[in-house]
């Protein structure tokens, strides 16, 4: 008896002035997954997840949640049902220091909720966050002006700001653009914790390599419709995916 | 009575048309309210005052040139100002202000007030439509209104600088991957916005005096109707305006005068109340600007 | 040889950082000299000046007042190009209700400073949503129209307004009032500014999308942001109308609009210290400038677009600049 998918999203569409940015677009989700989300750049990838989390209004289908339908909401009350997302160009507050850029995301009311409707020490929670992700408490990298960070602490910045949140559905949008091989590694673990804490996750990713060694399932699309959808090997097997991923390199 | 006030109604409607459609040209073009746009449009008055009567040229020439230095003003006033301060919103409005109010104050102030400052009108004679007379000037505004509206749907779909001009009004980042000039683009839109305003007042003065006060409310009606049609569509200034101007010429023939002033009000909470961004509004809420 | 300009900060503010502040005197002066100079200086000056001039330092607490409002919207994104619009509503309502009801100043400011604030961010609440533009394009429009409405239909008194309306106990108590709240306005807000809230008002204006993705309703927060800066302006509109014992269109007038805009950004955008400061500049400008008449407004739009374009920080970010670091020059290392 398979358990009722967290999240469902049913002939997804979004038309932008002539183009068919997502076409149709349906699949599942279930507690738990790590879900991937590849394909060419242009794809509609990142406009999925917009349409998910609110950003932009689907121009049809429909995004049901834990059996609620979604469709249409605004991003600050996606939010608070529990479903966080990262953004791929990520742009933080630069004058401000690092723990400082989190402390909006924990002024949220979900915050405040999760915590049995108080706040809490914003500051310390911001530190404790970042050391999570790997900001070394005794460099005292968190205090430093987001301006002088180097992209791997920005992105780490990134996923702190959506864990603080504690989503159960958190998306990230292509986390590892822009990283050496070594960053990867060792952001890798801290999405497994987050999986083994039960989070369930969509990842957005062009390095399928290193995509490929976490996800359950993976989803490829081009030209804003699902191609593929199923275990990372199937999927690469598939002649329509090697076809829309021309050039890709052999593993 | 009606055929009149349909009539007058009509020359109302596209006087505020066209004075609103060189500031929504700008902003639809470049995303640059300029807040100087009544100044221009005074400022275009004044020179051709200037010209034709101190300067003594005769009255087309004065007209052009006026036209010509407007164009430039605005030109220099992107150049020097507003690109200094471009994408920076807040500048940007009160740059344009600040400037547009130095012009009008500064009118005032040289003592361009009284009933002498009056431009002439290009044939003065009337014409019958049925029961109603209407002079040659009106006729020849709404000859010019329809003329540059068209004029501007031609040009921005139809010529390469036009499409570039759109291009750039859709999406900037990749229209200037295109190699489309966006400092190019932004400072001919609004010395275009500003020969609008020129060619506009040029057409519209000769009905009455020109005073300074007139300066700030070709600014307020033009704001006016691109907050009810919706900044940036031309199709949504046109339509606000015939709403607005019918409605204040029935208002001014069957209520009192002195109600005409409160139909663009009402018009501007009515919208606010209803769709916000205007009947025609290309702004999508914040939302979608990604 | 090279040389680079370098800035440091001074000895005394880094010695002065936190809770070592309190190991000795100068520090500690050093610290709250600036914050005591406004409340000192202000009322030394009550003290001091004649009366014509007190008559001025009320100009200019008033606008100070709308010019710190100002700097509050635009910290959170909002361009208001009308502070006029809640100047002259607070004025209006102030007025209403000590004509037509016979309530006392001390009722009708308290109420008029809220329903003032209430009804200006309703009526601005639909502009919210959309691009910053209309915002400014709103606020311009609306006290300009409003004037013309009231002409029209000449309510609430029409172009002659409503005078004779019941002025506060003492011209001391006016002086004090108004001082006492520029003062509570100025720490209050940079108070406000200063917390974590703040911090999302600003974070807003940076990168709303950003915040939006906080799950937090950008929306509300801006819709406080309005509300507590109409209601500051609202107020100071309601004193004024007891002031003057007066109240009719020219509460709507440019000026009131204008002047305050033209003072944060001469001040010095962002600090609300600023917005203070370029208020007393130009008041009391405008006041010896008085005879040039008209001539006054061109330098208004003058100065801003100078300002606005070589000198966005205003002269108060300048001057703590300089209180807080010194300048030398310095070689450029190989």
């Amino acid at each position: 008896m398979s358990p009722s998918p967290l999240l469902k999203v049913n002939n997804l569409s979004k038309y932008f002035g002539g183009v068919q940015a997502v076409n149709s677009v349906s699949f599942e989700l279930v507690e738990g997954e790590l879900l991937g989300f590849i394909g060419p750049n242009g794809s509609g990838k990142t406009t999925i997840v917009n349409l998910i989390t609110g950003f932009v209004k689907p121009t049809g289908g429909e995004v049901i949640y834990r059996g609620q339908d979604i469709t249409g909401w605004p991003p600050y009350k996606v939010v608070r049902l529990g479903i966080a997302r990262t953004f791929q160009m990520v742009r933080p507050f630069y004058q401000l220091p690092a723990f400082k850029n989190m402390i909006i995301p924990l002024y949220s009311p979900r915050v405040k909720r999760m915590a049995g409707g108080k706040y809490g020490d914003r500051d310390a929670m911001a530190l404790d966050l970042l050391e999570e992700v790997g900001f070394e408490r005794d460099s005292f990298v968190a205090y430093k002006i987001a301006s002088v960070l180097p992209q791997g602490y920005l992105k780490r910045l990134e996923l702190a700001k959506g864990i603080s949140l504690q989503p159960d559905l958190l998306i990230l949008d292509e986390l590892f653009s822009g990283l050496s091989l070594a960053e990867v590694a060792s952001i890798v673990p801290i999405i497994e914790k987050l999986r083994h804490g039960g989070m369930t996750i969509i990842m957005i990713e062009h390095r399928l390599k290193e995509l490929f060694r976490i996800a359950d399932r993976v989803i490829v699309l081009n030209f804003g419709g699902v191609i593929a959808d199923g275990l990372p090997r199937e999927v690469m097997d598939s002649e329509e995916v090697k076809k829309a991923y021309l050039g890709i390199e052999e593993d | 009575m009606l055929l009149g006030t349909l009539i007058y109604g009509f020359v109302n409607s596209v006087i505020l048309a066209l004075v609103a459609l060189g500031f929504n040209l700008t902003f639809g073009i470049s995303g640059v309210a300029n807040f100087a746009y009544g100044a221009l449009y005074i400022l275009a008055g004044f020179l051709s005052w200037v010209l034709f009567n101190s300067v003594d040229l005769p009255y087309a020439f004065a007209a052009l040139f006026s036209v010509l230095l407007t164009a430039i003003a605005g030109a220099l006033m992107y150049r020097f100002v507003l690109l200094r301060i471009r994408g920076m919103v807040l500048s940007e409005v009160i740059a344009t202000f600040g400037i547009g109010l130095s012009i009008l104050e500064l009118f005032k102030y040289l003592g361009f007030i009284g009933f002498e400052y009056t431009l002439p009108v290009f044939i003065d004679s009337s014409i019958d439509i049925g029961q109603v007379v209407i002079d040659m000037q009106r006729v020849f505004i709404v000859t010019i209104g329809i003329a540059m509206a068209g004029f501007l749907w031609l040009f921005t779909h139809h010529t390469k600088t036009g499409l570039r001009f759109r291009g750039i009004a859709q999406d900037e980042r990749t229209a200037l991957s295109l190699g489309i000039n966006s400092d190019w683009v932004a400072t001919l839109s609004v010395s275009f916005g500003a020969a609008y305003a020129a060619i506009a007042a040029i057409v519209i003065l000769p009905l009455g005096t020109i005073t300074v006060d007139h300066g700030y409310e070709v600014l307020i009606n033009a704001l006016a109707v691109c907050i009810v049609g919706g900044l940036g569509s031309t199709g949504g200034v046109v339509i606000a305006s015939f709403l607005l101007g019918y409605a204040q010429t029935f208002t001014a023939t069957y209520l009192e005068s002195h109600w005409v002033m409160v139909v663009p009000l009402v018009a501007i909470l009515a919208i606010l109340a209803i769709k916000p961004s205007g009947l025609y509004g290309e702004q999508k809420e914040l939302e979608e600007r990604i | 040889m090279k040389k680079r300009k370098e800035r440091i900060d001074r000895g005394i503010k880094v010695r002065s950082a936190d809770i070592f502040a309190l190991c000795s005197w100068r520090e500690m002066l050093y610290l709250s000299s600036p914050r005591l100079l406004p409340i000192v200086g202000l009322f030394l000056l009550s003290f001091l000046l004649s009366l014509y001039w007190q008559k001025v330092l009320l100009s200019v607490s008033v606008f100070a007042l709308l010019a710190i409002s100002w700097d509050l919207l635009a910290q959170s994104g909002m361009v208001s190009l009308g502070q006029a619009l809640f100047f002259g509503m607070g004025a209006y309502l102030a007025g209403i209700m000590n004509h037509y009801w016979g309530w006392s100043p001390f009722l009708t400011i308290p109420v008029a400073t809220l329903f003032g604030g209430l009804f200006c961010t309703v009526l601005l609440l639909p502009v919210l949503r959309l691009r910053g533009i209309y915002f400014a394009m709103v606020t311009l429009i609306l006290p300009i129209m409003l004037v013309r409405v009231i002409e029209a239909t000449k309510i609430f008194g029409g172009t002659e307004g409503i005078s004779g309306l019941s002025p506060l106990p003492s011209r001391w108590l006016e002086l004090y009032i108004i001082i006492f709240a520029l003062l509570a306005a100025l720490f209050g807000f940079r108070r406000l500014m200063g917390s974590d809230f703040g911090l999302v008002l600003k974070g807003i204006n940076d990168n709303d999308r950003s915040v939006m993705n906080a799950g937090i309703n950008i929306y509300w927060f801006k819709a406080q942001a309005l509300f507590i800066a109409s209601s500051v302006g609202a107020f100071a509109g309601a004193f004024m109308t007891h002031v003057y014992m007066f109240v009719g269109m020219p509460v709507f007038a440019l000026d009131y609009s204008i002047l305050p805009i033209a003072a944060a950004i001469v001040g010095g955008a962002g600090t609300f210290a600023g917005a203070m400061f370029g208020a007393f500049i130009l008041v009391p400008l405008s006041e010896i400038l008085r005879g040039l008449g008209g001539l006054r407004i061109v330098f208004y739009g003058l100065f801003l677009v100078v300002f606005i374009v070589a000198l966005p920080e205003g002269i108060f970010h300048y001057i703590q600049r300089k209180y807080h670091q010194f300048e030398r020059w310095v070689e450029v290392e190989k």
